[in-house]
């Protein structure tokens, strides 16, 4: 296995995931728009379904790519769900404005 | 609009990382549920909605300016953690079979039958909790 001497090193999956994760982080509190909000949600899932994977390769041990499925599983519940109620809220309300829905609000 | 289209680049590129990662189960399963499934969904509702950008509202300067120092300040928190961090060393070359369907299925109905049945459950109490909740209501 000659290949394995180009591998990436794993600190460069570690700042990537990272940076994935403060941009979704960024983005949930930048924007105001719940569709955006969700999509942001999406991509911190997913950076950290990438650091999963990554070391779970570098380790070896396949349990990592065990859990990043169930991720993905609990990701697609969680969007169908939060894609229902944005339709349900918006046709109430009339937009996707998370500053609009304050009554929870103390 | 554009950027759901931009988050289906960025999901297929971390499919593509899969790949490299010889986790191939995974990237494929990662295609097919993020840019065939969810992303379709953000961008039916983007359609359904009917949102523009003339219609968009954003937040106030001064909360993006702090939202945009917030995240700034994590990442360089968590760089920071990851400096004074030394890692274990790793077998190389880690075994390429390792994320083929087989070995993952192996794993997943054995070791994790249990979770692998309850997030079926999970799945099918997601899909008519959202049936359900879409469903125009009648007076």
């Amino acid at each position: 296995m000659e290949h394995t001497a180009q591998m990436v090193p794993l600190n460069y999956y570690l700042f990537l995931s990272t940076f994935l994760f403060c941009i979704g982080v960024m983005g949930v509190l930048f924007r105001r728009n719940a569709i955006i909000i969700l999509m942001c949600i999406e991509l911190m899932l997913n950076s950290v379904n990438l650091l999963l994977v990554a070391f779970s390769s570098y380790n070896g041990n396949s349990d990592g790519q065990v859990f990043v499925f169930f991720i993905m599983v609990v990701a697609a519940a969680e969007v169908a769900v939060g894609l229902a109620l944005l339709i349900s809220i918006y046709r109430n309300i009339g937009s996707t404005d998370i500053d609009v829905l304050n009554k929870l609000k103390w | 609009m554009y950027s759901v289209l931009s988050l289906i680049v960025c999901f297929f590129t971390i499919a593509g990382h899969y790949v490299l990662l010889n986790a191939q189960f995974l990237a494929i399963t990662h295609i097919i549920v993020y840019a065939g499934a969810i992303m379709v969904l953000f961008l039916f509702v983007v359609m359904l909605l009917n949102l523009n950008a003339e219609t968009e509202m954003h937040k106030s300067g001064k909360l993006q300016i702090a939202a945009t120092i917030a995240a700034g300040m994590l990442f360089v928190t968590l760089l920071a953690s990851f400096r004074s961090t030394t890692f274990g060393t790793f077998s190389f070359p880690p075994p390429s079979d390792m994320g083929l369907v087989q070995h993952v299925g192996q794993r997943l109905f054995t070791d994790y039958l249990l979770p692998f049945e309850i997030s079926s459950i999970l799945f099918l109490s997601a899909m008519i909790g959202a049936v359900v909740l879409s469903k125009k209501e009648r007076h």
